[in-house]
This record gives C-alpha cells, structure tokens and sequence, in this order.
C-alpha cells in the first residue's frame, strides 16, 4: 500500500480567501462533487487547492498536465522486472485507492484522449477501470477530482470538450482586487505594506494592456517575486523590471511603458 | 544718376567700383551700403561690391544682383564674411550650367538659411547638398553635355529656409535624396516635390523631422494611456511646421486628443545648477497625455459667462495645478517630470510700471503650487499657496473650489497695469498644458448640434448575372422567429484585377512576412502522432513490449513490433476568411494614408500567404448587401484553388460599397465551411462596423441576426471569431460573438495583427 502520509500536506499553506470561496469548497468535499478551478496564472488556483487539502486534512496528490501524457500516465502501466512484469499505480489511480484529493493542474495541456479517463470518476459511479489489468477500482470514500485550467488562451485548439466541462462544479477565480491584493503580497514576503501596494499598482498597469499586445497581465504571482526581490535588498526599480516586466514581454513598446511605470510609481 | 541730385563722393566711388546700371540698385544702394558697412569689415565690404559687380555682369537681369546686394550682409553675419567665396563658387557653377535661373532664388534665400544654420560648415554642406542636387537633375543627352536646366532646384532654393526650420541638414540631404531618386526623370513631379507640393514630400519631410515624432511612439503613447490611465483615445497631430506665429497648444474633443506631430527633446538646467537634465520628446508626449488625463477625470466645465478673461485664466492655472498635484499622488514619478518642464520665472522679470504682469504672477504661483522650494516670497502668493495646499489636503477637491481661490486670488493681487497692451509672455507659458477649451462652457453660443446629414451613395445596382439566389432565413428578435426565406443572396466569382497589385503588397511587408515566416515554422509540426507496432523506431513501447514479453514467456512467438516513433500529422483546420466589404471601407484610417479596405488587403494577402505555407484549407469571400433583396456573396478564393495569381487578381480588384448584412453571408458562408472535413472548422469575420443595411431601421435587428448565426454555426461545429476595426466595437461585437473577438484599434497594423491573430486561435 502506498505510504499515505508522504501526500499529506504538513504546512498550512497562506491562503486569503477572496470571497466565500472555502466554504463552498467544504460543501463541494461534503458531496464529493468534482471541482474545476479557472482562472488566469498565478492567481492563486493551485494555492487553494493545496489550502483545501490541508484544512480538511485530506492527502493532495497534484499531476501536473502536458501534452505528451498518455491516459497510462495518470491511470498506471506494468513495468518490465527480471522475471516477469509488475504494475504501478498512477497517480490518479493511486488518489483513487488512499483516499485523496486528485489535482490535475491545467488540464488543458493533455490531450483530449486523456482527459477522457477521468469519466468514470467523476459522476455517480466513481469506479476507475483498469483494462490492462483486468481491475475495476471503486473510488476511496475520500477521493475527489479536482482540474484547473485557465481560459484566458484564445484559440480553438484548447478548449476542455464539453463532456468533461459538464463534470464538474466550477470556482472561478481571478486577481483579486488591489488593497486585498497587497495584502497578500505583503504577508506572503513579509514587505512592507506600501511597497507592496505599489507593486500591486504597477500590476495594475500590466493588467490593463491584457489584449493591447500582452495575453496575460501581471500574476499575483510575480507580484510575491518582486516584493520577495525587494525584502532582499533589490532596489525596488530593478526588482519589478526583473521580476514584473522581463518575464511578460518582449515587446519593446510595452515594455517602456511598464518600466515607465515602475519608475513613476517609485520615484 | 540724375545729375541734380547730390551724392557724397564716397558713394558715388562705391557706385562707380560696383559698376552698374541698374536703376532699382542705385533706388536702395545708399541704404545698402550703411547696412553693409555696419557689419562688414573694411575688407569684406570690398569683396562684397566685387561679388555685386560680378553678379551684375553675369547677365542674368537685376534681380540676382539685387537680391545679392540685400542679403549678403545679415548672411555674412550670421556665418562669417569668409564664406563669400564658396557662395560666388556655386554662383559661377550654376551660371556655366543650365541653371542661370536658379541664381536669384539662391540669393534670395541665403540669407535665412546661413541665418538658420548658423556655422560656415553648415553652410558649406548646404551649398554641396545644393550643388549636388544642381549637377544630378540637370538634364543631359547621352550623357556628354548638361542641356536643361534642373526643373526642381528653383522651387528647392524657395523652400530651403522653411525646410532647415524642420530638418537638421542630414535630414535635408535625406529628403533631397528621397525627391532626386524618384523623380530625377520627372520634371512635373519633381517640381511638385520640391516645392512640397506632393504628398510624399511632406511625408519624407514629417519622417526626416528631428526631434521625436508621434507615429514613431503612438503605440507607447497609447500603452501608456491604457495601462497607466486606463483611458483611450485617437491621438490626432497637428502640425508644429507650418503654422509660425500661432503656436498650437495641446487640447481634446470628442475626436480624439490633438498633440502635436513631433517634440524635440528638451534640454533644462536642473535645479540645483548641477547636470542639465534632458527631457526626452517621449517624456514630453507623456506630460501633455498625464495632463489631459488630469482634465478627464477630474475636470468639470464650468459656465464662463460670467469671469473676466483674466479670471478665467487664473481658474485655469488653479485648476491645472489641482489636477497635476492629483496625477502626482497617483504617479509621484511625474512630480519631477512636470517641474522640469514648467517654466520657472524669476520674481523681478516683469515690470508692473509698464506691463501687464497677470500671466507672470499666474506662472510663478502655478510654480510655487507645484514646487516646495519654488523660492518665491510675496505674501499674496504664499498666502495662496498654503490656501491651496489646505484645501487639496482635504482630498481631491474640485473645479468649483478652484474657482473660488483663483477668483479670490485675482481680486487680491489685481493692478491697473494688468489692462496693459504690452503683456508679459517671458517664461509664462506651460507647455505641456493643453488649451483648457473643455474647462469652459459658454451659455450664450447656445450648443447646437452640427447637423449633418449621412451620405449613402447608392448606385444603380448592376444586373448579376450567374447563379440564382439562395435563400436564407433571418432571425427576428422581436417575435423570437426566423423570417423564412428573407434574404436572396446571389453568389458570384469576384472580378478580378492586377495580380501584381498583391505581390507588390506582399513585397511592401517582406521584413513582416519573414517574421510571420519564423512563426510559421514554429507552428508547422501541430499533432505529434505516435506509429505503434514498429520495429525499429525511436522509443520502447511499453505496453507492446510487456505483451511481447508475456508471449514470450509463455512459448508463443513474440511480436518483434515493440517500438514506436512519432510523426507529425497536419493540421486539419478549415479556415473560411469572409470579408466585409461595405462602403465604410473606402474611409481612411485614421492615422494613416491607407483606406481601410486598402490596409485590409494587404493584411488578407499576408494571411492567404501564411495559410498557404501551412497548407491548411482556406477559402476567401467578401460580401455586401444593399437590401435583402440583395446580398452578393462575392468568392476570392475557394477551397480547391491555390494563392495563386488568379487569386491574387480577385483580390487586387476588391472594391467596397453598399451596406453590412452579416447574417445572410455568415450563414452562406457557413453552408460552405460545414461541408469540409474538417477536424476544427474556423470562421474569421473581418468587418469594419455593425451590421445594418438600407432596410433595417431598427439597428438591433441585424445584429440580433448575426448572433443568432453565430449560435447556428456553433451548432454545426464551426467556431467563429470576429475581427472588428471598428473602435467602437464593444458596443455591439461581444453580444454578437460572444467572447471569440478581436477589436484592433489601430487599423494600420492589421498587416500583421490578422496573420498573427489567425496563428495564435490556432495554435
């Protein structure tokens, strides 16, 4: 049996609710219902999740999604051993067995034929078949699904079928807004409040040219490197080139306009 | 000379020395010699007498004599007297060629350009720019003898001083470049050119401009207003060249916001007398755009009837300084940028005995309110000073508590000399401040709308010839029912024009279609697809292996197949480009020489071009409508034909007029796209405004009808994406298309907005 304890999650993570996001979390888990998070990157959607895992105490077993995933990558395959084969669980079908929460982070990038495994799992029958192995595995009590994707690519070619969208309840999530936002960069690095109020305006800046030559703006993500720059003793001007502008874009007119910013704002 | 009339024997020998019987010379010669022996040396006057002689034998008739005679002494002022024996160099070559004509005009205008230019070397190099382009216009026949004279070297001599006013002399030499290699065998033209008559001469010459144009940055500048202000609006130029006495100031309407076309960068010595600092042309653009902001947000008009002109202009200064010390607490990086452009008047410049000092006092009170350590100490001033600080600290305050200020103010510090004619301007002016117009509104011009009336050309319909309408359905939103059979749309091969015509377009983006090219590359290798059951490949497959291996344990004869390798499949993509060809098209784009069906053609053949490499199916139509009755749905490419020069020929003669009936089309276009085998079919609709035609008056109707296309084709599996150049898109073009939209707000790059838009949905 798999050692359950190696996904649980030791440390509360932070995590600053936005709205009453966690409660109706709770109820989801109450219910086993599957979940989907969307929203932008670095937002916080993987953040929530590992938060929801620790609150109720559930191990967290995250696959993070590419194109070159095969559906025995998430449900398991036989290995080749000196004398004969063994099978290996995957991580989808170990969630299935410990009881844990399954996180397939940005679904999207897995081919569509992937995706289709987690069928089963995710209405009323909660079996997860096995066909090489002959094993029809009936979901742990506390196993959930959980998959986040981030709509805001625009093309046709990645989009999650309908059959798989209506699987699921949906949070969706978004940057949150400014003074709750420099919040949380101030208390994830521990700067100082005006500093990271600042950040979040120069965030600001970026996220308002999203479409105007930039396909996303500045994650809350960034945002925590750029304060953690700065906590170091980065000059606060280099910090947010580095960690705010470098990163997004190499468009030279957008990029003088944020470093404009940058400098404006801390001047 | 008239033998009555007295003259001092020195001048009656200059006379004699200068040799010459022109009666207009002699009117002015007494005059001219006082001018020239003020500023000449003893030694430069002789030179310049001899120069005058010279120039009066050439034969030439008086006028390059007399324009010698008026001009050389403010030109020999300005560049040295020593300069003169280059300047009769260039008259003698100009008189052994052709060119004898252009003497005058040469002389004519010397002066202003040695004025300009300031340096002897400077003038050398305009005389060799002048030579040069003499020798290269001046026609010739098989190449041995210079027989006529150079068409444009008169009119170039007549522009010279309004040109250097604008150009350094390496973008004089540019410009003159651009007009001799184009038009060296052109008289006409090349006299138009030269006289700035053509357009392309003023637009080398806006190109050529020192300093920092608004097209080189209206995309930062645009940047800037969005990210930075979250606002938007159409920059519109206006011209710093031509207009000398009144200076444009910045100011905005319900068009656009008017900035000028170029700034220089400006050089101001900083405060603390340390390094000077430079401005850059940018920041400048930057100063004026954070202003406007300023008046947009925070600005109310205020009912001017009843202020005197003079405290409407404190009101003004009052205000500006509210709404910059409110764009500082927003960005404090402009603090410094807005205290090193405002001028900074030292307290003493004006004198209140003899003028009017209002603006001077206005100017330093706008420096004291922005600047802590403005310096100044009249006791009105600081007292308005710290007024004014306490009120702002309440918070943002506004126009109307501006207004009580700056009226108390005026009342305060007026004098008598305020009425005085003589004003003092000196250091007064704040120029990155726009004009204040949308500060004021007037109750007695009263606000009657421009009536216009909108034009609609509608030109007898040609007979179609060809297939017989279809019909479609169209969606009444009013009774939630499709009107069956509503629409005739007649389908037709578009007529086609000169191939050449899109190659020439396609060469104009050459350094674009290399970038899309990379792109291309980039995006080929779409669907990896894994070939199991291979003997020899690039990876064990796993499963097959273990299979194997089971077989091969238990006796049966193993399948040697257990590799696999992988290979690219093509993308199975069917892509139907409909074009909107309604008379909005014809309009010019603002910003740009281009009209927009222009611009939409070149970027339509770069995206032809592009699909082309990729090879995915790609089929080209445009449409139009005038009435239901009549909707053409006109075919440019289809699926089974190549970007090939027939193609290309439709697309040359593509034409606009008539009206936006976007259902019909979408849907006819639809029937098209849904018989393809396609995997992921996309419709891209590229339009310039909202659906409407001749016959829908109610201006929901049709847009109501294009959604519910939409949602019909998304039945069908076909995901449409809409293109809109129209800026104010968001209107109409999210309830039509729900999220799948672009509006591109700057029509001149849709070149390579479109190719790059169709790679990005297909990634």
């Amino acid at each position: 049996m798999t050692d359950k304890a190696q996904y649980q999650v030791q440390q509360a993570p932070f995590y600053q609710p936005q709205k009453n996001e966690v409660a109706l979390y709770e109820a989801a888990y109450r219910n086993r219902l599957p979940v989907m998070v969307k929203g932008p990157t670095g937002c916080g959607k993987s953040r929530f999740v590992e938060y929801m895992a620790w609150k109720l105490g559930k191990p967290l077993i995250t696959v993070a999604c590419n194109e070159d995933m095969t559906a025995s990558d998430l449900v398991g395959r036989y290995l080749l051993e000196a004398n004969g084969t063994r099978w290996i669980d995957g991580p989808l079908t170990t969630a299935a067995r410990i009881g844990a929460i399954c996180y397939l982070d940005e679904i999207v990038e897995a081919r569509q034929d992937t995706t289709v495994v987690i069928h089963p799992l995710t209405d009323h029958r909660r079996t997860l078949p096995l066909d090489k192995k002959g094993e029809l595995i009936h979901a742990h009590p506390d196993f959930q699904l959980v998959i986040s994707y981030n709509p805001g690519y625009q093309t046709l070619m990645k989009d999650l079928k309908q059959s798989t969208k209506q699987r699921f309840t949906a949070f969706d999530f978004d940057y949150p807004d400014a003074a709750l936002e420099a919040r949380i960069v101030a208390q994830e690095t521990g700067a100082d409040e005006a500093v990271a109020a600042r950040l979040v305006k120069i965030g600001g800046v970026a996220r308002a040219l999203k479409g105007h030559g930039l396909d996303e703006g500045v994650s809350t993500r960034l945002l925590v490197y750029a304060a953690t720059l700065i906590k170091d003793g980065v000059a606060p001007t280099d910090a947010c080139r580095m960690a705010l502008v470098r990163p997004i874009t190499d468009d030279a007119d957008i990029r003088e306009t944020l470093d404009h910013a940058i400098d404006a704002t801390f001047a | 000379m008239t033998e009555t009339e007295y003259r001092h024997p020195l001048m009656a020998a200059y006379w004699t020395r200068l040799d010459t019987r022109f009666a207009q010379v002699e009117a002015v010669f007494d005059d001219l010699v006082a001018e020239a022996l003020a500023v000449l040396t003893p030694e430069g006057f002789a030179a310049y007498l001899e120069a005058g002689r010279v120039i009066g034998k050439l034969g030439r008739g008086v006028e390059p004599m007399l324009a010698f005679m008026e001009e050389w002494p403010s030109a020999a002022k300005a560049v040295g007297e020593s300069a003169l024996p280059s300047v009769m160099a260039l008259i003698q070559r100009m008189q052994k060629s052709p060119n004898g004509r252009a003497i005058a005009p040469f002389l004519q205008t010397v002066a202003s350009v040695a004025k300009r230019l300031q340096s002897q070397e400077l003038l050398q190099d305009y005389l060799d720019v002048t030579l040069d382009f003499m020798e290269r216009t001046t026609g010739s026949i098989h190449g041995h003898h210079t027989t006529f004279p150079s068409p444009g070297l008169p009119e170039f001599l007549a522009q010279a001083p309004a040109l250097l006013h604008q150009l350094s002399l390496a973008g004089l030499k540019n410009w003159v470049e651009y007009g001799i290699r184009n038009y060296r065998t052109h008289p006409e033209r090349q006299k138009d050119y030269f006289g700035l008559q053509s357009a392309d001469a003023r637009a080398v010459l806006q190109r050529e401009r020192h300093g920092t144009l608004l097209a080189d940055v209206e995309r930062k500048l645009d940047l800037y207003l969005r990210g930075l202000w979250r606002d938007h609006d159409h920059l519109v130029p206006y011209s710093t060249a031509f207009d000398e006495i009144r200076k444009p100031v910045p100011y905005y309407d319900k068009l656009g916001i008017r900035v000028p076309d170029v700034y220089d960068d400006l050089v101001v010595a900083a405060d603390t007398g340390g390094e000077p600092v430079r401005i850059r042309g940018l920041d400048r653009y930057r100063a004026v755009l954070a202003h406007i902001v300023g008046h947009r947000r925070w600005s109310e008009a205020q009912i001017a009837d009843n202020w005197s002109p003079f405290q409407r202009m404190a009101v003004e200064f009052f205000e500006d300084c509210r709404i910059e010390t409110l764009l500082i607490r927003e960005y404090p990086g402009l603090g410094p940028l807005f205290l090193a452009l405002h001028p900074k008047p030292s307290a003493d410049a004006c004198d209140p005995e003899t003028t009017s000092c209002l603006r001077h006092r206005l100017a330093m009170l706008s420096r004291a309110l922005l600047d802590p350590g403005h310096g100044y100490v009249d006791a009105d001033l600081l007292d308005a000073v710290q007024r004014f600080h306490a009120v702002m600290a309440q918070g943002e305050s506004s126009t109307q508590e501006m207004a009580s200020l700056a009226l108390s103010y005026v009342a305060r510090t007026r004098r008598a000399s305020d009425q005085f004619a003589k004003i003092h301007f000196a250091d007064t002016v704040v120029d990155y401040r726009d004009d204040n117009r949308q500060l004021w509104k007037f109750i007695e011009e009263g606000d009657e709308e421009e009536a216009f009336d909108a034009q609609r050309k509608i030109e007898p319909g040609e007979e179609i010839r060809g297939l017989p309408p279809r019909h479609y359905p169209e969606w009444d939103y009013g009774s939630q029912t499709y009107r069956p059979d509503w629409v005739s749309v007649y389908e037709a091969l578009h007529p086609a024009g000169n191939a050449a015509d899109i190659d020439r377009l396609l060469a104009k983006h050459g350094a674009l279609a290399k970038q899309l090219k990379k792109l291309l590359d980039l995006l080929k290798p779409q669907d990896k697809v894994r070939i199991r059951y291979q003997e020899e490949g690039s990876e064990l497959d796993l499963d097959v292996a273990i299979r194997s291996l089971i077989d091969f344990k238990s006796g049966a004869t193993p399948d040697p197949r257990i590799n696999m390798s992988h290979r690219t499949s093509g993308r199975d993509i069917a892509v139907m480009l409909l074009l909107d060809l309604s008379e909005s098209l014809n309009e010019k784009a603002p910003g740009s020489g281009q009209t927009i069906l222009e611009l939409s053609q070149e970027a339509v053949s770069l995206l032809a071009w592009a699909i082309e490499k990729l090879g995915d199916p790609f089929a080209i139509a445009g449409f139009h409508s005038n009435t239901r009755h009549d909707v053409r749905y006109l075919h440019v490419k289809g699926y089974g034909e190549h970007w090939n020069d027939e193609v290309k020929a439709r697309l040359a003669a593509m034409e606009a007029g008539y009206s936006t009936r976007m259902g019909a089309a979408m849907r006819h276009a639809g029937h098209y796209l849904a018989a393809r085998r396609a995997d992921k079919k996309l419709m891209l609709v590229l339009t310039d405004g909202r659906p409407s035609d001749v016959d829908a008056h109610d201006e929901r109707l049709l847009v109501e009808d294009a959604r519910q296309a939409v949602k019909e084709l998304e039945q069908d599996d076909i995901f449409t994406y809409c293109i809109s150049l129209d800026a104010r898109a968001d209107e109409y073009v999210g309830d039509i298309f729900g999220r799948q939209y672009t509006v591109v707000d700057r029509v001149e790059r849709l070149p390579e907005k479109l190719p790059a838009l169709f790679m990005a949905l297909t990634k």
